[in-house]
């Protein structure tokens, strides 16, 4: 293999897992440090530099950082990232001061954004710092978007959103509330210089089964039944509810439905439950509140009697797969099951809709009836305007809809100063020393043993009373210190210096996770199958130095590297070297 | 500050023939000096056990007093130890051999500790030809005591206070074979591929094996001019021939060429496949060796690798003969059957 070009900064970027599977690239280790400092003030800033709704994130993110956490290759849970950035929300103290204030002096642009979601109030916090002058239109009286629609306040408690929202909307917005935009002709007349749509993916898809339509208004769409109950219109609900579909939607309706006054509500999924999409912490929290799921069920009529709903009839399936792996659900035999339901929620996906976009206006629509959009600069084929969010791609989640804000407030300012918007600036990087004694750094490198820590949960007497009662209740400060200690700090490299090697092998001997191996070359199959352990993990990368004076490389597998220091303590002529390695994407505003 | 290691493993750890992960071979943490050979002779040690498939508790590891004699603390954390005194190594573990002949004797032991104030039991423990392992970790100097010229210490080998050595060496591997050493090799802390296989062979060989290995002290012996240090040792070494440890069960699966290997069949039915020999050697003559070990020494050279094997001698318990058991597994009345028949030994010398 070819020495690795450690000064590419993607590679040691890859190497921080949790970073790079963060759509925003959150420096997860270096907030972690923080919070174990107890420099709660500086993790809630480098969170809000890079995702804008710690508080929010905290509690909801989906958290694709967290299957991706290298401590779940080799503990058996990941770090508890996503519950360790609440806990910087929660402790921080007056962080309003370390932010930006809106310029007296405005740059005399005007920029539109449509949809108050979290991908305008990116774009929004973005580029209202360098004096533009922001119109956000949102069809609800608050800003939020799906965070006010969609997530129960039982997650999200209303003022940590409020508090967040209003960060961004101090910076001097114009905000049209109770405005929903019906053409986007009119908006553009407009004198705007750019124009932002993240209106999500606002419409919940119906299911047409017989007796749909005599079921009437027992049966409701997901979504909808999520905003109404959010903004106080839906206050009740029968007693037995079947709840459709898998997903974190789906999760939401059956536990709102059991604060409704649901006492017998059921999830029921047509496939089997390891395909559910449901992210498995909100299915689990679904079951501690008496919520059964039920699988290979898909559902077949609504049945209805007297024009009154009586419940569905679901068929039995199972999943069969072929030799490509891709599944059918075929009948198993057994009858058909009628279930009892006084009303019935829908949560089995929504769509992008935009009917409100005249089709004459250069907006090129695509596949699905979606505007075709530039996936690095979120430009649609009419340069003024611009997408980002569900509204972009389809339904994702909250911290893509936030990193596809700061791309296109990058794009709109080099559109609006006349440059090339696929010109992107570079990520800013930064390698600091960790050296502080002969065995000691200043990162804390010892790797505990502690298992994942839980956060308390409120208890149920107390949570299935009330819609808007906090379900979980956050770390303290002292667990908060226990569980971040668990974070590898993989942000702090293992640098490798090849011409002060020694070839001592110190460092293969004393790894832990037997990472290094000295061995002569050859191609990525051969060596992976060479080193002193098993390197089958693919996604993760080989680092191989150059050739040293006994014809051999060194060969360092990324994949269980623990970030302990021990190759560099054991190194006598410090050719191995633990420095961090700080990785941000460049915003058009910088915060910290 | 660390000190610790984690007890976090690579989670693809395979289990040998007995059941052990390699990381069950491990022992603490070393506190050598970062980067001494010592350390990799330890790891070369644990890889060799666990490769064999030892189970730790049938190993007893004995030292003396030196850097190298505090190793065995650093590996086979799961098996028995003797720290003993300053050059005492061979008469705590002839005494531990001969009472219980069922386990496997790894004798650690420094160019100090063997070739200064242990050099007569040194002699001794070859002569008798006991059943062990006896591992020199030689660096050419006394590294605990900070780095004074050892007896192994090559003439005009310049020390890091910069003064050459005036004395000529005691070459332990040539002296071993002149003692009548049944198994004599001699390798480098650096060179694990020929290491590993080297320690299997000394293990699964019944007898005395000896096996001197140059470690670096990397603190007070790595300097220029120093015969010892990581440089020196690369550029000159040279090796009798390239090496393979083959276990009992399995078959040679490689095709040597003729005339340039050749296979030595240890005690245990294991062999060790020698490859590449250097021309006029024959491991198995002791002439050949002494030759060979002088004819690189003329040349500047170090040589490494296997040097003598002689695998069908008689191990001190045949020649003491000695119970085959190991005295704890005796009974009260077999290890002291009484006044009776004391009396009646005592009588048959009358
Ligand atoms: C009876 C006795 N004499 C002297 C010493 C001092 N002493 C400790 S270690 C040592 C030499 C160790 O040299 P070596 O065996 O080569 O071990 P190294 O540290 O080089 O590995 C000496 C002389 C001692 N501990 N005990
Ligand atoms: S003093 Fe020398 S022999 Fe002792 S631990 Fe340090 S490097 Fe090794
Ligand atoms: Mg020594």
């Amino acid at each position: 293999m070819n020495p690795t070009d450690i000064t590419n900064p993607e590679y040691f970027h890859k190497v921080i897992d949790c970073q790079y599977a963060c759509p925003a690239h959150t420096p997860v280790p270096e907030y972690i440090r923080l919070i174990a400092a107890g420099r709660y003030d500086d993790a809630y800033m480098i969170n809000w530099e890079s995702n804008v709704f710690p508080g929010v994130l905290g509690r909801t993110c989906d958290r694709p950082c967290e299957p991706a956490c290298r401590r779940g290759r080799v503990d058996e849970e990941p770090v508890a990232i996503c519950r360790l950035k609440r806990v910087a929300a929660d402790n921080k103290g007056n962080v309003k001061a370390r932010m930006p204030l809106p310029p007296v002096r405005k740059n005399g642009r005007k920029v539109c954004l449509i949809g108050g979601g979290p991908a305008s109030l990116t774009v929004a916090r973005d580029l209202a710092p360098l004096g533009y002058e922001i119109h956000l239109y949102d069809e609800w009286h608050k800003g939020g978007g799906m965070m006010r629609t969609q997530i129960p306040g039982f997650r999200l408690p209303e003022s940590v959103l409020d508090e967040e929202v209003n960060y961004v909307l101090a910076l001097g917005i114009h905000t049209h509330f109770n405005h929903y935009v019906s053409s986007l002709k009119e908006i553009l007349e407009k004198d705007y210089d750019a124009v932002f749509i993240g209106t999500g993916a606002p419409k919940g898809r119906d299911l047409n089964l017989p007796g749909r339509k005599e079921a009437g208004d027992r049966v409701h769409i997901g979504v909808e039944f999520l905003a109404n109950v959010a903004f106080g219109h839906k206050k009740t609900i029968g007693k037995r509810v079947i709840v459709l579909g898998g997903g974190n939607t789906a999760m939401d309706c059956c536990r709102t439905a059991r604060r409704l006054g649901g006492q017998d509500v059921k999830v029921i999924v047509r496939s089997p439950f390891q395909d559910m999409k449901a992210s498995p912490w909100e299915i689990e929290d679904a079951k501690a509140e008496g919520i059964p799921i039920l699988n290979n069920m898909p559902p077949k009529e609504f049945v209805v009697e007297d024009g009154k709903l009586k419940g569905m009839i679901f068929s039995k399936v199972k999943a069969v797969y072929d030799e490509a792996g891709k599944r059918s659900l075929v009948p198993t035999g057994e009858p058909d099951e009628f279930i009892e339901a006084d009303d019935v929620i829908i949560a089995v996906g929504q769509d992008n809709a935009f009917p409100w976009i005249e089709r004459d206006l250069g907006i090129e629509f695509g596949k699905w009836d979606l505007p075709v959009i530039n996936p690095i600069s979120f430009q649609s084929t009419r340069p003024d305007v611009f997408f980002g969010g569900d509204a972009a791609f389809g339904p994702k989640n909250i911290i893509t809809a936030v990193a596809h804000g700061h791309q296109a407030a990058i794009s709109i300012h080099l559109y609006c100063s006349g440059q090339n918007v696929l010109d992107r600036p570079a990520p800013t990087v930064n390698l600091y020393q960790q050296k502080m004694g002969i065995h000691e750094w200043i990162y804390d490198s010892v790797v505990t043993e502690d298992d994942r820590y839980k956060v308390p949960h409120a208890s149920l007497d107390v949570t299935l009373k009330d819609l808007r009662a906090e379900v979980e209740l956050g770390f303290d400060r002292e667990t908060a210190f226990r569980e971040a200690q668990r974070c590898l700090n993989c942000d702090v490299q293992t640098v490798f210096t090849p011409d002060l090697c020694i070839e001592c092998d110190a460092c293969m001997d004393i790894c832990p996770t037997s990472s290094i191996t000295f061995t002569t070359n050859g191609d990525e199959d051969d060596l992976r199958s060479r080193l002193m352990a098993p390197a089958n993990n693919r996604s993760q990368d080989l680092y191989v130095s150059r050739e040293l004076p006994t014809s051999r490389v060194m060969v360092k597998d990324e994949d269980v590297c623990l970030h302990c220091g021990l190759c560099a303590e054991r190194c006598p002529t410090s050719a191995w070297d633990m420095k961090k390695f700080l990785y941000s994407v460049t915003k058009t505003t910088k915060i910290i | 500050m660390s000190y610790v290691k984690s007890r976090f493993r690579h989670p693809e750890q395979k289990k040998n023939a007995v059941g052990f992960v390699k990381s069950d071979y491990e022992g603490a943490l070393s506190t050598l000096c970062a980067g001494c050979g010592h350390d990799s002779i330890s790891a070369a040690i644990v890889q060799a056990c666990y490769e064999l498939s030892i189970e730790p508790h049938r190993v007893a590891k004995l030292s003396g007093i030196g850097c190298s004699s505090k190793t065995p603390t650093y590996f086979l954390g799961n098996s028995h130890g003797f720290n003993s005194v300053h050059g005492r190594m061979p008469s705590i573990t002839t005494g531990a051999n001969l009472a219980n002949r069922d386990l496997i004797y790894i004798g650690v032991s420094g160019d100090g500790d063997t070739a200064s104030i242990g050099l007569g039991q040194f002699c001794h423990v070859m002569r008798r030809n006991l059943n062990m392992t006896y591992i020199v970790m030689n660096n050419g100097c006394y590294g605990l005591t900070k780095g004074q010229d050892s007896a192994t210490a090559d003439y005009g080998s310049v020390n890091k206070a910069g003064s050459e050595n005036p004395f000529p060496a005691i070459d332990l591997a040539e002296l071993a074979i002149t003692l009548g050493a049944t198994f004599v090799a001699r390798s480098f802390s650096g060179d694990k591929t020929q290491l590993i296989p080297l320690l299997k062979a000394a293990l699964s060989h019944r007898g005395f094996a000896f096996l001197d290995v140059i470690s670096p002290c990397v603190t007070f012996n790595n300097n220029k001019g120093s015969t010892k240090s990581y440089d020196y040792v690369r550029q000159h070494i040279e090796a009798t021939s390239a090496l393979d440890f083959v276990p009992e069960a399995e078959e040679i699966t490689v095709e040597y060429e003729e005339g340039s290997s050749t296979t030595v069949e240890l005690h245990d039915g294991s062999l060790l496949a020698l490859r590449k020999l250097s021309p006029g050697w024959d491991p198995t003559d002791r002439n050949a060796a002494m030759n060979q070990m002088d004819k690189a020494k003329r040349e500047g050279k170090i040589l490494t690798g296997l040097l003598y094997a002689e695998t069908s001698s008689r191990d001190l318990h045949d020649v003491l003969a000695t119970v085959d058991q190991p005295l704890n597994s005796l009974t009260q009345e077999k290890l002291c059957p009484g006044s009776a028949a004391l009396e009646g030994i005592n009588s048959s010398f009358r």
